[in-house]
């Protein structure tokens, strides 16, 4: 059976320009950058036309981008990195509670350790309050942490505005970027974005590679000691095959940001009206505008996530859940919870992610097997049949 | 992740669906916590005859669903009452291990049934 692939949020397959743009890197280019003989200095290379492209695609200047092993490490750095420089002048990081694990996990280990933070809450569509934000800074605020666009949901928050309040109060701004990334326009300077977490392999690029934006002049302590390497911010021989492809992707992604944000929007607006129409008792989470060109999160009531998952791999569909059977606890996803959806409801999201290679003829698949599956679970379910006896 | 014996279960669950007339109704679980299973059953003679249920869960929670209904049927009340969530994981080549509650879950269901069956005909 055919498979298609329905989690680009997840991860996304090495696109074969940036498979070839690798390749030399493993065998016969294999030098250390930091040798000074030929082989180093080619591989030293290298890393800076990497570092160009991914500067280029978000509006930076090449020194200011930092290649990390992926995108977790560059959020752990920011933030850690920051409390660490700043923690003289204060002790408060304000974030929101729909953050990814690899920013919230920060944070509660930074209160272990005696900073304080606050945690933004969001409205129904998953959007933070400027004016929330604005109250909640303080005089030892050192921090604001939002990220770009959630994993899950897919919502966009107002970059731009929230690095406006940052930098009116000289507070720095880190923003986890990771989804955003290639599907969404992006200009740190303009942005006023001081820190930004990027990773590879959600851009078509390789797995253990991503970067993080420092924007001139912030001060921050290293995550990794050791080596000089990366302007002796972050120890470590460079992965160069995999920066080699961190850069071939960012290059691919700039050349197609407009072709490819008009592409996934049609799908995704096709997918998410065709199933809120003609599926009931669902409903679409995360905000219907301000959203990833490519991201679907519908819950369907009265059906759990995993059965929907395993019912779609069934038929060649990958797609991922909220529900907490999917996500190794028993409470469901805490973006959807943030969102305020009732944990029954948030048990039965599931999240289809497009990307570069979804083709509509897959759109159209899912739309026809969608609902089969949704009439057998339901047709299993006891909530189901309270609703539909009236109880 | 989900033995060959699960995935069976989950796709093609024995015994869905309710019984108008049960002698016994149990249900068990709640919709917060993502599981809720509802079992009927149809008594003659003190065994259990005619056995149906309905879940909604994951797919560990179908399958457990469905495998305790092929264990009850044809047994005693008292019988029926022996069965283990252990016997339901045996049954299903195994669970793994964050799924076990689900096994946990059709045995209270079973249980619900014939407290109701018994509650129902001061037994």
């Amino acid at each position: 059976m055919e498979r298609r692939y329905f989690d680009y949020s997840a991860t996304t397959p090495v696109d074969p320009e940036v498979l070839n743009e690798m390749i030399p890197h493993f065998t016969n280019e294999f030098g250390n950058p930091s040798s000074i003989y030929t082989y180093g200095r080619e591989s030293k290379k290298t890393i800076e036309n990497a570092r160009e492209s991914i500067a280029s695609l978000i509006g930076a200047d090449p020194k200011e981008i930092f290649f990390t092993g992926g995108g977790s490490e560059a959020d752990n750095w920011a933030i850690k990195g920051i409390a660490m420089s700043l923690r003289d002048k204060g002790n408060h990081i304000i974030t929101s509670n729909i953050e990814h694990h690899a920013v919230l996990h920060v944070c509660e280990y930074l209160e272990k350790h005696g900073f304080k933070v606050t945690y933004l809450p969001v409205d129904k569509d998953g959007l933070i309050s400027l004016e929330d934000l604005k109250k909640e800074i303080t005089d030892s605020t050192i921090l604001i942490s939002i990220m770009y666009a959630n994993n899950e949901i897919g919502t966009i928050q107002p970059i731009e505005e929230i690095g406006k309040i940052a930098k009116e109060h000289k507070i720095y701004f880190h923003t986890d970027a990771v989804q955003a990334l290639g599907n969404v326009k992006i200009n740190v300077k303009n942005m006023n974005i001081d820190l930004m977490s990027m990773s590879a392999h959600k851009v078509y690029g390789p797995k253990g590679v991503g970067a993080l934006y420092i924007s001139k002049g912030v001060k921050i302590e290293p995550l990794i000691h050791g080596g000089a390497q990366e302007r002796k911010k972050r120890a470590g021989t460079e992965n160069v095959p995999g920066i080699a492809g961190f850069g071939k992707a960012a290059e691919i992604a700039n050349n197609n940001l407009d072709k490819n944000i008009e592409y996934l929007t049609k799908l995704r607006d096709k997918l998410i009206k065709e199933i809120t129409n003609n599926i009931d008792y669902v409903k679409l989470n995360g905000h219907p505008i301000k959203r990833l060109p490519g991201n679907v999160n519908i819950s369907f009531q009265f059906i759990e996530g995993e059965a929907l998952l395993l019912s779609l791999d069934m038929v060649g569909i990958c797609g991922s859940s909220g529900s907490a059977c999917t996500s190794g606890s028993l409470d469901p996803s805490h973006v959807l919870l943030a969102i305020g959806l009732p944990h029954e409801i948030a048990h039965g999201s599931l999240r289809l992610s497009l990307g570069r290679f979804t083709k509509e003829e897959d759109i159209d698949y899912v739309l026809q097997e969608l609902p089969k599956i949704t009439n057998r679970l339901r047709s299993m379910s006891p909530l189901y049949e309270k609703v539909k006896g009236g109880e | 992740m989900y033995s060959d014996k699960v995935m069976d279960h989950f796709t093609n669950p024995r015994n869905v669906g309710d019984i108008k007339d049960a002698d016994g109704v149990g249900e068990v679980g709640n919709a917060k916590c993502g599981d809720i299973m509802k079992m009927y059953i149809k008594v003659e003679d003190n065994i259990i005859k005619d056995v149906k249920f309905k879940t909604f869960g994951c797919g560990a929670a179908i399958a457990t669903s469905s495998i305790a209904t092929e264990l009850v049927v044809g047994k005693t009340i008292e019988e029926a009452l022996k069965i283990t969530n252990k016997a339901v994981v045996e049954a299903l080549d195994g669970l793994p291990h964050e799924k076990v509650h689900c096994s946990v879950l059709a045995e209270e269901a079973i249980k619900a049934a014939i407290d109701d069956y018994r509650a129902k005909n001061n037994k």
